[in-house]
């Protein structure tokens, strides 16, 4: 579909890391799920019929004014705390201006020189070569709020981007809805891993923000935004060189693969002697490449100044060590407590969370899914899913609790195992939940032992021989005929209870 | 029997005690409109840019059906009202004066609106304005000038010479004005009305379109004190739509303005600003206003001189800070969501839909202030002038801080000179800035203050007028100085000022 093939010269990753320091930074945009948008009463729902939920405020027209949604504020703060952040005693908003239809009032209101949260810090958990775990800190620089813009979409032209199209509609639905971003200070030192870092940053974010509650944080619909900027130093040198910032990177795989194609394509331009543009570039997850966006030199001035119809923002001590108070569990003591409570071997630890998958089997689990099966699910089937599918693993359509029926149905003998793969195939496909996808499909096993009786009837009588042996004691060949019974039964068969029926029949 | 020339108060009572009708006084207001605001020859008063004499007499009949049924809102219930063109009027044009705005109908009311329709106020219709509120003589408008009614070839101030005008030539008991750097109490001096600018957040600005929303407060226009107390007391308070507005129990302001038309002023310590006097201020001005200030100290008040060093910086400050936050306003008007749209030959971009609207809707000082703006906010010059600015704004404050330590109130004349001739200033953007000289520090600290009519210059006869300033939050004082000297004024001249405007000549 994309128009964009890989002509750009790259250098191979070892060149690259022979000869340079990579220098990655994150900015991470996180979409609020408060109730209503960051400056008025309008739902903060995305989606719904375009410009059905707007009001003056976040149409910006003549007059109407902004007041902070209190709610965003303290997400805000608690996204701070989490990530170890100073919280200011006394912050205000900011004017960003500049001209884009999407935007009402061609000003986003956000914060500059005062961010809510600054000087944070998370330790991203990495594993090294003999399967530990090691941790790699990422510092962060600041998280301040700002209010998200509306959506362009435009009509025509080959590529849905703004060139070429024949006109564009805007939808403000999008407009002031609340966002945090999160941005760190430029990571340096990690080599040959920074692409892993970036990814498990990323990755061990959303975590925390899924664990405080304040986002759906889903990058497949973007709640959760990655800007990756990148820059080569020449290696030993400290130094920081030009950087690019990457936008439109919408999976946790894309924020690695985008990493790690900017440093190859820095590498090319920077050995051949040439400069690095400081520009914003796009993500293509289709073809893996990046492509020029507009160029981003010091001329572009947003003439940030502070927002005079907004108040400061002075969080009381008291209520940022309320806030405090209501954090969830630091991620590597809930992952060493996890693994108690589940009996997991640390290899078994260590793929779940590398799969990205810890979340989706603990919710799996408290759904009343035993943590093996659990595990074997999400790591199995799921995880091949998500590989051959490229998407993210919590992107899957299919939730813990579908996974725990699935579960349960195979512990009631409603499916054996291999019928259960037919139904996650089916509920991946849409086809409604577990239950339905049974019904459906017709997969539920035969357990009616008159079914199961008149075909245990005829493997005894097709295979004397074998009968014989478990006559005589010789229990383990009960298999064979177990598997005539299933053949005959199309695999929708009780295995455990034609075993029973036969040691019956032949005991 | 009612009259135009009735003030508000008057025509309160006269509802009250069943001596006339909302729809008698309205249809009154809407004839006098018809007679005097656009004459034939182009010589109207053109005070209003839109009348709407179907609503104004609809919502009077109501009011008048209210009283019926002694379910009156308040004792302005059925007095009609003039609104600035800036606030936003669900369902009628709001067009600030400029041509970009043209044929926009908001779909919502600013709260001051929102609270006049609450008390019952028919709404007479939208007074003229310099466009967007910039400049001091309503020349700028993209509708044509307001004519003086005391002269009709000078300007009625700005940029609420509308408002001021139509009160004046009474064409409306009441109106509702906005000041930035002047805009109600300059129009006030210059056409012998009342004006007043209240504390920074003591009205809501939600729905007022932004010139510079650091200083911007709407505030009532009106004949008299008391007028202006009493719509004060129905359009302030605090609204949880702008975060800016002040939360606190404001005290009566009519209930003031009633303790000073006693006229007693003894307790009262009256600061007169030394930098607000001598050159370039005209010699009739000053001595009504040196009268004026005897007139108080006969009626017991101490008067000192006060210096507050820091305002002659007032002007250049103000001229970085309006312009960078008028700059951002607006952007907005970009012909995506509202008002006008150019779309130029060819295959234009939404850029150059942009550039061609915002080129042909905005006027020339518009135009010159968003660049002066855009320049003042640029990174590299920010510190040197927004910043500055800033700091300057502080010290002012401060200097505010030390007198009201020392008096009550500070007093100064409202403008430096009487109305000038239209288009006499029109080519000099620093004379006409300087007509703001003496209103701006209010803004830049955020205090209150009233412009009294204090009688007519010398060399002209043009009405002159009296500012007194008072603490944020300390609005009542400005009501109780202003009324005082009113009272003492009309006591000496045996009735308004405004008796000795000139008859205008009418269509009928």
């Amino acid at each position: 579909m994309s128009a964009h093939t890989n002509d750009t010269a790259l250098m191979s990753y070892e060149d690259v890391l022979a000869a340079f320091d990579p220098a990655i930074g994150l900015e991470v945009h996180v979409e609020l799920n408060t109730a209503s948008k960051m400056f008025c009463g309008c739902p903060a729902t995305f989606g719904g019929d375009p410009n059905a939920g707007v009001c003056p405020t976040c149409l910006g027209l003549p007059g109407a004014m902004p007041v902070v949604n209190a709610k965003a504020v303290e997400s805000a703060i608690r996204i701070g705390l989490a990530l170890n952040c100073d919280i200011a005693e006394w912050c205000r908003f900011a004017r960003k201006n500049y001209f884009y239809p999407d935007m009402p009032k061609n000003f986003q209101t956000s914060q500059y020189d005062e961010p809510i949260c600054f000087d944070g810090w998370m330790d991203v958990d990495l594993q090294n070569e003999a399967g530990e775990t090691e941790t790699f800190r990422v510092e962060i620089e600041r998280a301040h709020m700002e209010e998200d813009t509306g959506k362009s979409l435009h009509v025509g032209g080959a590529t849905g981007r703004i060139h070429g199209a024949d006109y564009s509609l805007v939808d403000y639905n999008r407009a002031g809805i609340p966002l945090i971003e999160i941005v760190t200070r430029p990571i340096m030192g990690a080599g040959e891993r920074a692409p892993e870092v970036a990814k498990a940053y990323v990755a061990q974010l959303r975590e925390l923000i899924v664990a405080l509650g304040v986002s759906e944080a889903r990058m497949d619909q973007g709640n959760l935004r990655a800007d990756v900027n990148l820059s080569l130093a020449p290696k030993g040198s400290g130094t920081l060189g030009t950087r690019t910032e990457t936008k439109n990177v919408n999976s946790f795989r894309s924020v690695e693969r985008a990493v790690r194609y900017e440093m190859q394509r820095h590498g090319a331009i920077l050995s051949d002697g040439g400069s690095i543009l400081q520009e914003t570039r796009h993500w293509h997850e289709d073809t893996g490449v990046t492509t020029s966006g507009r160029e981003k030199s010091d001329a572009e001035d947003y003439r940030y100044f502070p927002e005079p119809d907004l108040v400061p923002v002075a969080p009381s001590r008291e209520w940022v060590e309320e806030l405090r108070g209501t954090l969830p569990e630091n991620p590597t003591v809930r992952r060493a407590r996890l693994q108690a409570a589940w009996g997991f071997t640390d290899m078994e630890m260590r793929d779940t969370v590398g799969a990205g998958a810890l979340g989706l089997v603990e919710e799996t689990i408290a759904e009343g899914a035993a943590p093996q099966a659990a595990r074997k699910w999400w790591l199995g089937e799921l995880a091949r899913r998500s590989n051959e599918d490229g998407v993210d693993i919590v992107d899957l359509p299919i939730t813990p609790a579908q996974v725990a029926r699935i579960q349960a149905l195979v512990d009631d003998r409603t499916v054996n195992d291999k019928l259960a793969r037919q139904v996650f195939e089916g509920v991946l496909a849409g086809e409604g939940s577990p239950d339905e996808v049974v019904e459906k499909r017709g997969l539920a096993v035969v357990s009616d032992d008159g079914a199961l009786g008149a075909a245990v009837d005829n493997a005894i009588a097709a295979n004397p021989d074998i009968a014989d042996k478990i006559r005589d004691g010789k229990h383990a060949a009960a298999g064979a005929l177990i598997g005539a019974v299933m053949k005959e039964m199309r695999g929708q068969a009780d295995a455990g209870r034609v075993r029973e029926l036969i040691l019956e029949k032949l005991g | 029997m009612s009259t135009v020339k009735d003030t508000a108060a008057e025509a309160a009572g006269a509802l009250a005690d069943g001596s006339t009708t909302s729809v008698e006084l309205t249809e009154m207001h809407l004839d006098r409109i018809d007679a005097v605001d656009t004459a034939v020859d182009g010589r109207g008063i053109h005070a209003f840019l839109h009348v709407d004499r179907e609503g104004a007499l609809a919502q009077a009949a109501e009011s008048d059906a209210r009283r019926a049924r002694g379910e009156a809102r308040g004792p302005l219930d059925g007095v009609p009202i003039a609104v600035k063109d800036v606030l936003a009027t669900r369902g009628l044009p709001t067009t600030c004066g400029s041509k970009i705005l043209e044929g926009w109908i908001p779909p919502y009311d600013a709260t001051v609106v929102q609270r006049l329709r609450v008390a019952g106020l028919p709404i007479l219709g939208k007074t003229n304005m310099d466009e967007f509120a910039m400049g001091s003589s309503t020349e700028h408008s993209a509708y044509g000038p307001t004519r003086n009614p005391w002269d009709l070839d000078r300007i009625p101030g700005g940029s609420g010479g509308g408002s001021a005008a139509a009160v004046a030539s009474f064409q409306a008991p009441l109106a509702i004005g906005t000041d930035t750097g002047g805009s109600i109490r300059q129009p006030g001096a210059v056409t012998g009305t009342v004006g007043v600018k209240p504390t920074y957040g003591g009205v809501s600005r939600y729905g007022l379109v932004a010139l510079a929303n650091s200083l911007d407060q709407a505030g009532p226009v009106t004949r008299t004190v008391r007028d202006s107390a009493m719509l004060h007391d129905v359009i302030g308070g605090h609204d949880l739509r702008d975060s800016t507005s002040i939360k606190t129990e404001w005290p009566s302001f009519t209930e003031a303005a009633a303790q000073g038309a006693t006229g007693d002023m003894s307790g009262v310590k009256v600061g007169v600003i030394t930098e607000l006097a001598g050159d370039g201020w005209q010699s009739g001005v000053m001595a009504r206003f040196n009268e004026s200030v005897e007139l108080l100290v006969k009626a017991g008040a101490e008067v000192v001189e006060v210096s507050c060093p820091s305002f002659v910086h007032a002007l250049a400050a103000y001229y970085l800070i309006l312009p960078a936050e008028a700059s951002s306003n607006l952007a907005k008007f970009d012909a995506m969501r509202f008002g006008l749209r150019v779309t130029p030959d060819g295959d234009p971009s939404a850029e150059d839909v942009m550039r061609a609207t915002r080129d042909a809707g905005f006027g020339d000082e518009v135009k010159r202030r968003i660049i002066l703006g855009t320049y003042a906010l640029s990174s590299g010059y920010y510190d040197a002038y927004y910043g500055q600015a800033q700091k300057i704004r502080t010290l002012i404050s401060r200097d505010f801080e030390a007198a009201f330590a020392r008096v009550d109130v500070l007093v100064s004349p409202t403008a430096p000179t009487t109305a000038f001739k239209l288009g006499e200033k029109l080519d000099d953007p620093m004379a006409m800035y300087l007509n703001d000289l003496a209103t701006i520090p209010a803004n830049l600290a955020g205090v209150p203050g009233i412009s009294v009519p204090n009688g007519l210059a010398d060399e002209d006869g043009l009405p002159s007028g009296f500012q007194v300033l008072a603490p944020a939050l300390a609005d009542d004082r400005v009501y109780r100085v202003g009324a005082a000297l009113e009272k003492l004024l009309t006591d000496q001249w045996g009735g308004p000022l405004l008796d000795r405007a000139p008859e205008l000549e009418t269509d009928r």
